[in-house]
């Protein structure tokens, strides 16, 4: 589909989980077992057919372009068009504030696209979403601009959280930001498809008022101006909030039905292929309700838990509750209770660490106890 | 720049001893070792062996092997001036030919060869698990100055009799030359791997062509003649694993091979195996599930137990179900209360509830069930049986 553009804003949430992303972008925090948080978002467009995207980070973008390369492993690795990588100029404005002004940065590359509408999306965000039928939606009731919504509470997190209130005929009547609200409301996920023209003139108009957030600027300003509607996502999703409930999001995958939601054949979550060897069980390894990723080693017990690529568990050690990042070594006899490792962490033999299932303890990157 | 060596890798072969499995399918791309299918092997060795161009000759059951290499991205084999090549038997002006031995299907695409006009070139099977360094062997080759190479490995001499077995001198020079003799004078088998100077290769398989007594192979026919013509044909004795995956038994083999570790390890980071990727999420381990002993991918669910296996991408065992010793390929399912043991499982076959596959006894013969066969309800499939897709419905 070359008459839509995605455009992922990659930095939104950082201040969110500050202790995943100081030395990375959101897009690249590792989910999943062997997955970064940006391979949802670009899989979502490439499972919708749509092959141009523009990723736009604003730093700490290392990790991400490494991860994401040419695109290639999401099919995005196109003569014309494809994924672009489109980090800020270092202009007088600096690192950008909100979505418009980061839009404002690339107005020349969205300009440039032959699009009709454009799909905005951040990488906070674990779902599997078909957007055909978003997109299909859009153009048939003629909206200026379609919102993605899920059905949840409103979460109480530092993060901010939209909730959406539509009159009968289906139009964005009211929208609150973090309200005092009990029960099921319409929750905004913060993926957007709006028409090209008009998302143009809006980053001009709010690059001239000095204004920046899509959500203030566009959404509570516009509500009775544009035609602004709704879709309800009701497959299993997640909207990253804080390190507890990156830990929550993690073990959900474990149930059957999230993983059937989320991993569906007809529509995979594309990666970067990294050629592990196959997870090895030895004689001693107990493993239960655990996804296990290709490269570890597991001679221990391990009890709902993710193990990310090359997690070594050796003989004797005990791991329940935990999401263990790539190359995380569990030496023998130690015990791990509701942590969260980063990458290329050691626990040395007989350590014993335990957080809480609503308080995870996290260990940062390369750390060696 | 002229390219030092370019590798022909002869992937034309049936496998009929796999029997069911490879009924449709090529030998080189029978699945191995969890993730991979014969022939990453010899690729993967030629891209860590700093080579870049790879042709690989395909005639029977081309489709599925041709698709799996692709523009040979996975193995970085998708290069601006070389690359990997599917090369088919083609038509040309004066006819066409099935390839009829090996050397003949080299010979039948010397114009590919001349067109990278390589100074060697290493000529591979693609029947083989091992690692293998080709660069280590082009330098002796140059240092001896030999027109062929000849890759081969130290055996029993109890069982040098299944090869081409190599008599050389002291300096490593083949003096002699018994293909599959009854008394072996020596324990140096024949890997079937060589390296040629490019101009003696076309020389001699030029002369072979000619030749209408030939079987157009190069253990029969190409290097005796070279010996008896009087070319510097050098040995290179290969240390380490290698085996030929070609039978049943060998194939599990050599799976319990790769899970005891000593011998064959993939897991070394300097020598990694490439492979093309299904694109799957991680295994889940159920709760009740007991693994001991085996290698799991991606893709796999497993509720039951398993003991000593390979299970290959997206293979479900069911709570209940019980595998052992055994080769789980992918994409095949073992339900609830099934019994595997010592067998082949081949891609997307199903074993119904209860079933029971081969027997767990030691010694028990291995028992193979082919791809997409179904396995029925509390069937029982004697060790040693083979079941083709067609014979279980």
């Amino acid at each position: 589909m070359r008459d839509i553009l995605g455009i992922i804003v990659c930095n939104m949430h950082d201040d969110l989980i500050p202790q995943l992303t100081s030395n990375r972008t959101l897009g690249s925090i590792p989910f999943g077992g062997r997955y970064r948080m940006i391979d949802f978002a670009l899989s979502n467009m490439t499972n919708s057919g749509i092959y141009d995207v523009g990723l736009v980070p604003s730093k700490n973008y290392q990790s991400l372009m490494n991860h994401v390369g040419n695109g290639q492993e999401w099919d995005m690795s196109r003569k014309n068009g494809g994924l672009s990588i489109l980090p800020p100029y270092a202009g007088e404005r600096g690192v950008y504030r909100g979505r418009m002004e980061a839009l404002y940065g690339i107005r020349e590359y969205i300009k440039a696209s032959e699009a009709k509408n454009v799909v905005l999306s951040d990488s906070d965000v674990v779902a599997n979403i078909d957007l055909r039928p978003v997109i299909k939606q859009h153009e048939e009731s003629g909206a200026d601009i379609t919102l993605l919504y899920k059905r949840s509470e409103v979460f109480r997190e530092k993060k901010q959280c939209a909730a959406l209130f539509f009159d009968e005929c289906g139009k964005l009547l009211d929208l609150y930001l973090n309200p005092e609200l009990e029960g099921i409301q319409n929750i905004y996920l913060d993926i957007a498809i709006i028409k090209k023209p008009l998302l143009d003139e809006l980053i001009a108009e709010c690059a001239s008022k000095n204004e920046h957030s899509f959500v203030h600027s566009v959404l509570m300003q516009k509500k009775g101006v544009l035609n602004i509607r709704g879709y309800l996502f009701d497959g299993w999703c997640n909207k990253l909030t804080g390190l507890r409930n990156y830990l929550d999001a993690s073990l959900a995958l474990l149930q059957p039905e999230v993983r059937k939601s989320l991993f569906p054949a007809e529509r995979p979550i594309y990666t970067r292929v990294r050629d592990e060897v196959s997870a090895k069980y030895g004689e001693n390894a107990k493993v239960s309700e655990t996804l296990v990723t290709d490269g570890c080693h597991i001679d221990g017990e391990v009890e709902k838990s993710v193990l990310f690529r090359s997690a070594t568990i050796e003989k004797g050690a005990k791991v329940k509750g935990c999401v263990l990042m790539h190359n995380t070594f569990v030496g023998e006899g130690a015990e791990l209770e509701w942590v969260i490792t980063d990458k290329n962490v050691v626990i040395p033999a007989g350590t014993h660490l335990a957080g809480s299932e609503k308080y995870p303890l996290y260990i940062p990157k390369d750390t060696v106890l | 720049m002229r390219k030092k060596m370019i590798a022909m890798l002869l992937a034309g072969g049936q496998g009929s001893r796999l029997y069911v499995l490879t009924k449709d399918l090529a030998k080189p791309a029978v699945p191995f070792g969890g993730k991979y299918r014969i022939i990453d092997f010899p690729l993967s060795n030629c891209v860590n062996s700093g080579i870049d161009t790879v042709g690989i000759l395909t005639q029977y059951e081309p489709f599925e092997l041709s698709e799996y290499i692709g523009n040979g991205q996975p193995w970085d084999l998708d290069r601006m001036g070389g690359g990997a090549f599917v090369l088919p038997p083609y038509q040309r002006n004066t006819g066409r030919d099935w390839y009829k031995g090996t050397a003949n299907a080299i010979y039948q695409n010397l114009r590919f060869i001349e067109r990278y006009d390589p100074e060697y070139v290493v000529i591979l099977s693609g029947d083989h698990i091992y690692k293998m360094d080709y660069a280590a062997m082009l330098a002796e080759h140059e240092k001896k100055g030999a027109a062929v190479t000849v890759a081969a490995l130290r055996v029993p001499l109890s069982e040098a009799s299944r090869f081409g077995v190599i008599i050389a001198d002291e300096e490593g020079y083949i003096t002699e030359f018994e293909e599959k003799p009854k008394n072996p004078r020596s324990d140096l088998a024949s890997m079937g791997i060589y390296i040629f100077s490019a101009d003696k290769l076309k020389k001699y398989l030029t002369e072979d062509e000619a030749d209408p007594e030939s079987e157009n192979d190069f253990g029969k026919n190409v290097l005796p003649k070279m010996l008896e013509a009087g070319e510097k044909m050098s040995v290179y004795a290969f240390e380490g694993y290698w085996k030929d995956v070609g039978t049943v038994d060998s194939l599990w083999e050599a799976h319990m091979d790769l899970l005891d570790g000593s011998d064959l390890n993939l897991y070394e980071k300097d020598w990694r195996i490439y492979s093309r990727n299904p694109v799957m999420p991680p295994h889940m381990v159920e709760e009740g599930a007991k693994i001991e002993d085996s290698m799991v991918t991606e893709g796999c669910t497993v509720g039951g137990e398993i003991e000593k296996s390979v299970l290959f991408a997206g293979v479900t065992v069911e709570k209940g179900a019980e595998v052992k010793e055994s080769i789980i390929m992918p994409g095949a399912v073992v339900k609830s209360g099934a019994k595997v043991s010592r067998a082949i499982i081949g891609e997307k076959a199903v074993i119904e509830a209860e079933a029971k596959v081969g027997c767990s006894c030691e010694n028990a013969k291995i028992t193979l069930i082919g791809p997409e066969a179904v396995v029925a309800e509390k069937a029982e499939i004697e060790p040693g049986a083979i079941v083709g897709k067609e014979a279980a419905k």
